[in-house]
């Protein structure tokens, strides 16, 4: 029934960029989403187009997973796509009524399309890539700095890790229940709006109490496996760069002088 | 008047990487006033199965009728065919949700659009059939053990008063006591009330006491569908999909082994202890 949810689901395939180093993931992604703010050109856009096709062949991730992330900001795209294309001042195309295209408007649109769909295209890369797990390990190794001025990096990202992890839990838990109602009688689709909203309630309360209960367990067993915080605490999988991620940064580092000369010289 | 699964198959992920049989052409028909035991190993498919029988999930291909009309055929009533097909989900406690028992109860008859009148009518009996003490119907259902919270969540679909009821494990986690008291309520409602019943179990020695019929799933495919005599003949290869037969057919195999003419077909303790004591008797009256 819900099973809908792109952001952070991972696709097992075995390919470099599976292998790589999250941190050179999260940094080349960081690369990706900077030279796209740089990018003023169509030869930038272009070398940005042939990069992110690049990556997403060696990803041996299906095309039609990288475009599903698109789905959540289609919205938000078409509202920025006709501002953009008619609100911009320049030498008009065609007028209707009160509302004037503009040249200016169709590039500047057609550009900020791009931005938009590389943005979630990239960053998707990174997540279809990378499990949860190894995505708040790479964050925590690399922000550790910030614990020299008192910022919790390990609390934090364990529980971001924990609330990755409890997100596929909580789906098939009200799944679960959804059903369980369902076999009641419940019906949580017709209705006005305050009837839908008095029909969540039997959603809900189990789901509430299941989650606190869950949560205690949870606390339960990592007191019984002698939890106690980041301190002292070692890895059984440490982070360690390999001679792929070197080309990456190498690769990241090219790109990147690419389009800042692009900008410079265009 | 019956339930028929003719040729259902269920995918999992359908289009993506991930898919997956679930139920794969799997047919049967359940008569009126039958007692069917559903086994299978975990992740044979026995609670998907039992979700398409109320149309909770719906068939990738295949069809299934109650009394006669296709359930998945447009414009069909599936809310009226939940409350004729009951279903209580494995671990039902936790779908309870109100301030106390009782309305909890009437959860499932209000959904139905009765009078308020008929409803408590419908969970005080309910409540009743399933033996929970009376003093407790006004108490919050999260205050209550494990035991009566399952009796409860029990309650809530009896209260609907299906005509054919489907468990999913309803003695999973229970203490024996608890559970052999939910199993003799159930075995009440099939007897008394002529209720259908179908019942998900791992226990083997709880099938072979009710059921009159056995399912058994393995991989998404059924696998066997026959008496419970005759399904454990097959104890070979139920081991072999990692079940069972019932620990007595073991016991009377050993003896049988050891020169003790015993019957072939013996599944319960009570079977069992008949035969034996027949045998003795025999040898008393030699002697």
């Amino acid at each position: 029934m819900i099973r809908e949810i792109t952001l952070g689901q991972y696709y097992p395939v075995d390919s470099v960029l599976h292998r790589m180093d999250p941190r050179t993931k999260l940094f080349g992604t960081m690369v990706f989403i900077v030279s796209l703010f740089l990018a003023n050109s169509l030869a930038a856009y272009g070398v940005a187009t042939v990069f992110l096709v690049l990556v997403i062949r060696l990803s041996k991730v299906p095309f039609s997973f990288m475009i599903r992330g698109l789905r959540a900001i289609l919205f938000l795209l078409l509202i920025s796509v006709s501002f953009n294309l008619f609100l911009t001042p320049g030498t008009e195309v065609f007028r209707i009524g009160f509302l004037r295209m503009t040249w200016e408007g169709l590039r500047l649109a057609g550009f900020m399309a791009l931005r938009l769909i590389y943005l979630v295209i990239g960053s998707s890369v990174m997540t279809l890539t990378t499990t949860p797990n190894e995505l708040t390990d790479g964050l925590e190794k690399s922000m550790g700095f910030l614990n020299r001025v008192g910022v919790p990096v390990h609390e934090v990202s364990m529980m971001m890790s924990i609330a990755l992890r409890f997100i596929p839990i909580l789906v098939e838990e009200t799944d679960k229940i959804m059903k369980a109602q369902m076999a009641r009688g419940a019906d949580f689709e017709s209705g006005n709006l305050i009837q839908k909203a008095k029909s969540m309630v039997p959603l809900l309360v189990p789901l509430f109490i299941s989650a606190f209960r869950r949560a205690t367990d949870l606390a339960m067993a990592m007191e019984a496996r002698c939890y106690h915080g980041g301190e002292g605490r070692t890895k059984m999988k440490p982070l360690c760069y390999h001679r792929r991620d070197t080309m990456g940064y190498l690769v990241y580092a090219g790109y990147l002088l690419a389009i800042v000369l692009l900008r410079h010289f265009s | 008047m019956s339930i028929r699964a003719e040729h259902i198959n269920y995918l999992y992920g359908e289009g993506t990487a991930f898919e997956q049989y679930a139920l794969k052409d799997v047919s049967f028909e359940i008569e009126d006033g039958q007692f069917i035991g559903l086994i299978g190993h975990t992740g044979s498919g026995k609670s998907t199965l039992i979700q398409h029988l109320n149309g909770l999930l719906r068939a990738s291909s295949g069809k299934i009728y109650y009394n006669g009309e296709d359930i998945d055929q447009e414009g069909y009533d599936k809310k009226a065919l939940r409350s004729h097909v009951g279903l209580v989900f494995q671990y039902p406690e936790h779908q309870l949700f109100e301030v106390d028992v009782f309305s909890d109860v009437c959860f499932g008859p209000k959904n139905q659009g009765l009078s308020n009148e008929v409803t408590e009518q419908r969970a005080r009996e309910a409540l009743i059939q399933v033996g929970l003490d009376e003093r407790l119907w006004t108490q919050s259902p999260f205050e209550l053990s494990g035991g009566q919270k399952r009796r409860v969540a029990i309650a809530g679909v009896l209260a609907m008063q299906p005509e054919v009821l489907i468990l999913d494990e309803p003695t999973a986690g229970l203490d024996p006591r608890g559970r052999d008291e939910i199993l003799d309520e159930i075995s009440a409602l099939h007897e008394e009330k002529g209720m259908t019943i179908i019942l998900v179990s791992h226990s083997m020695e709880d099938i072979a006491r009710y059921a009159d019929r056995i399912l058994v799933m393995s991989h998404g495919e059924k696998l066997f569908d026959a008496p419970p005599k005759e399904v454990f003949r097959h104890y070979q290869e139920l081991e072999r999909i990692g079940l069972a037969a019932p620990q007595i057919t073991y016991v009377v195999r050993s003896l049988k082994e050891k020169g003790i003419a015993l019957e072939d077909d013996i599944t319960t303790v009570e079977e069992a202890k008949t035969a034996i004591l027949r045998l003795l008797r025999k040898a008393d009256g030699r002697a």
